[in-house]
């Protein structure tokens, strides 16, 4: 059965999220490896396993913490000439998608970005995509090479398929320094108690409506009461209110979790085309013109600081 | 740069899977404005330099260099030749590439994605051929004493990284906001020299790039069926407990 690389995405072993729903869609194409960089594979495999990622192909060297990008492309690129595999997946992060450009290059193969859907086709993989701030719908396929293809968070559901992986210790010759560029630090963000953004199955965002630092309390409360992430547009980021790394948009974070609820958010274009592709969007805004209503699943015009309160007193009594 | 359909209008594809440029007026891209404006900061600080626009694109891609000059800087040079048409990333990095050694380099800006593609892959591609450091995904950027040094938000941590130059450096929309060019800038970029290249000029076969050197290719391209009109009622005092029962419902609470 044809081999399907997948580059794993984890924090010091614990294996992301998207890095399941990647194992999962390439099982549609053939039979998964796992490319492991950097240390904790042993606590990793177990889970890749689960997932059915047959063998876990680890590269355990200073180099994969200290540059930035290019020793993940100098593993692939060095694993994939040895191992031949049909496809590349990897996660559609800024790292991965960087990382699978120059490895496309070096493969003499073509590259697709953030599809939200892989099956199998006639000539490889055929991919899903969103154009156009999510109002095209596009497929494609690789006509060269061996296809690699970034996919985004929530593209599929993980589906565990159980195997003892088979683990091979790399070791990868690094390209020159002069080309890299070197890591001086890295804050890892704290994680809270809530979901991380790219990987909730439920997001609450707040926007110029919330006007205030202080008053995104009332949109933390939904978002814990439904076990949500919180998000923020551009407006309540420029403004201060909400850190970066929330923000939602064409350039923030791009969403597409099970239900989005946007609260205080006009929809304007930059907000929808990271979040258009949610399965369902639900709105409250005091103006019954937002353009975020032609979206919305369901919708309230109304005051958020009197609907989101009842919402959860609501959810807290159908509970009790 | 990148002369791109405006993001707010409504854009469609052409009948071969590429990006209609007829039917929308297009711009110089938003992100790479971010990138304009960094190179003049850089300028400003009192480092000796000479700023050089590069955009590949049909004939009124001129354009997006004309506003890139009305901001600030020194000279523009357009890539223009029928055979770029459809080219993929790795085609319009090979252009840019090409048409960039052929100038001489330091620093190489760009934004950090286009607004009509968003792969955002092209300066890691331009770094790989040009073989030099790539230093993306940039909010915060120095340049001093040969190096780039900046801060990049990654989607778990926030990293400093640095770079020896020359390089290629992209910038977020977090990089600092970018200026409108004055009368006096929009007057003066008439006059600064912007010269016109074709594939000739930089020693690539048509094979290499457009629709002939594509290692992709696009199936289908559909217009989403418009999201159907949900439930939009106003609130009269139960709005939050409406809401509550649909989220319910739906089996999301």
């Amino acid at each position: 059965m044809a081999e399907i690389l997948v580059l794993v995405d984890h924090t010091d072993g614990v294996v992301r999220k998207p890095t399941l729903e990647l194992l999962t869609l390439a099982r549609r194409l053939g039979e998964p490896s796992a490319v492991f960089l950097g240390s904790g594979a042993d606590s990793a495999t177990e889970a890749l396993g689960r997932y059915g990622a047959h063998k876990v192909y680890v590269v355990d060297a200073p180099e994969v913490d200290e540059l930035l990008v290019t020793p993940a492309v100098d593993a692939l690129t060095q694993i994939a000439g040895s191992t031949g595999p049909a496809a590349i997946l990897l996660p559609s992060n800024p790292d991965s998608k960087e990382t699978a450009a120059r490895l496309a290059l070096r493969l003499e193969s073509g590259l697709i970005t953030d599809a939200v859907d892989v099956v199998a086709g006639d000539d490889g993989p055929v991919t899903e995509q969103s154009a156009f701030a999510a109002t095209y719908q596009v497929t494609a396929h690789v006509t060269r090479g061996i296809p690699v293809i970034t996919v985004k968070p929530n593209a599929a559901a993980p589906e565990p398929a159980p195997v003892t992986p088979e683990v091979e210790k790399w070791d990868v010759t690094f390209g020159p320094a002069s080309a890299a560029v070197k890591v001086l630090s890295r804050s890892p963000r704290e994680r809270g108690e809530r979901p991380e953004l790219t990987e909730a199955d439920i997001v609450v965002s707040g926007g110029r409506g919330v006007n205030g630092a202080e008053n995104f309390a009332v949109i933390e409360r939904v978002a814990d009461t439904l076990g949500a992430a919180v998000g923020a547009s551009r407006a309540a980021v420029d403004a201060g209110w909400y850190p970066h790394s929330h923000q939602v948009g064409q350039t923030g974070t791009q969403v597409s979790p099970q239900l989005y609820l946007a609260a205080g958010i006009s929809g304007a274009i930059q907000h929808r085309a990271g979040m258009q592709t949610s399965k369902t969007i639900v709105a409250v805004n005091k103006d019954q013109d937002a353009p975020i209503f032609e979206l919305a699943d369901y919708g309230v015009v109304g005051d958020l600081f009197q609907v989101l309160p009842q919402l959860v007193e609501e959810i807290e009594r159908r509970r009790s | 740069m990148k002369h791109v359909p405006d993001a707010t209008a409504d854009r469609t594809f052409t009948e071969e899977g590429s990006t209609d440029r007829e039917s929308v007026d297009s711009l110089l891209s938003e992100l790479d404005e971010y990138a304009v404006e960094q190179a003049l900061r850089i300028a400003e600080s009192g480092v000796d330099t000479e700023i050089s626009y590069l955009t590949v694109g049909p004939d009124d891609a001129k354009d997006a260099l004309r506003k890139a000059l009305a901001m600030g800087g020194d000279s523009a040079t357009h890539v223009s030749d029928e055979d770029i048409e459809g080219s993929d990333a790795f085609g319009t990095s090979l252009v840019l590439a090409r048409a960039i050694e052929r100038h001489g380099f330091d620093l190489v800006l760009c934004g950090m994605a286009s607004t009509d593609g968003t792969m955002g892959v092209v300066p890691a591609l331009l770094a790989e051929r040009l073989g030099v450091p790539a230093v993306t995904h940039i909010e915060e950027l120095t340049v001093e004493d040969g190096t780039v040094t900046g801060r990049r938000e990654g989607d778990s941590a926030t990293v400093r990284v640095q770079g020896t130059l020359p390089a290629v450096v992209s910038v977020t929309d977090r990089s600092g906001d970018a200026r409108y060019p004055s009368f006096k800038g929009i007057m003066a970029a008439k006059k600064k020299p912007l010269e016109t290249l074709d594939l000739d000029d930089l020693g690539i076969d048509a094979g290499q790039v457009g629709r002939a050197g594509a290692r992709s290719a696009v199936d289908t391209a559909a217009k989403r069926p418009p999201r159907s009109q949900g439930e939009i009622v106003a609130d009269d005092g139960t709005g939050g407990a409406g809401l509550a029962a649909f989220l319910t419902a739906k089996k999301f609470a």
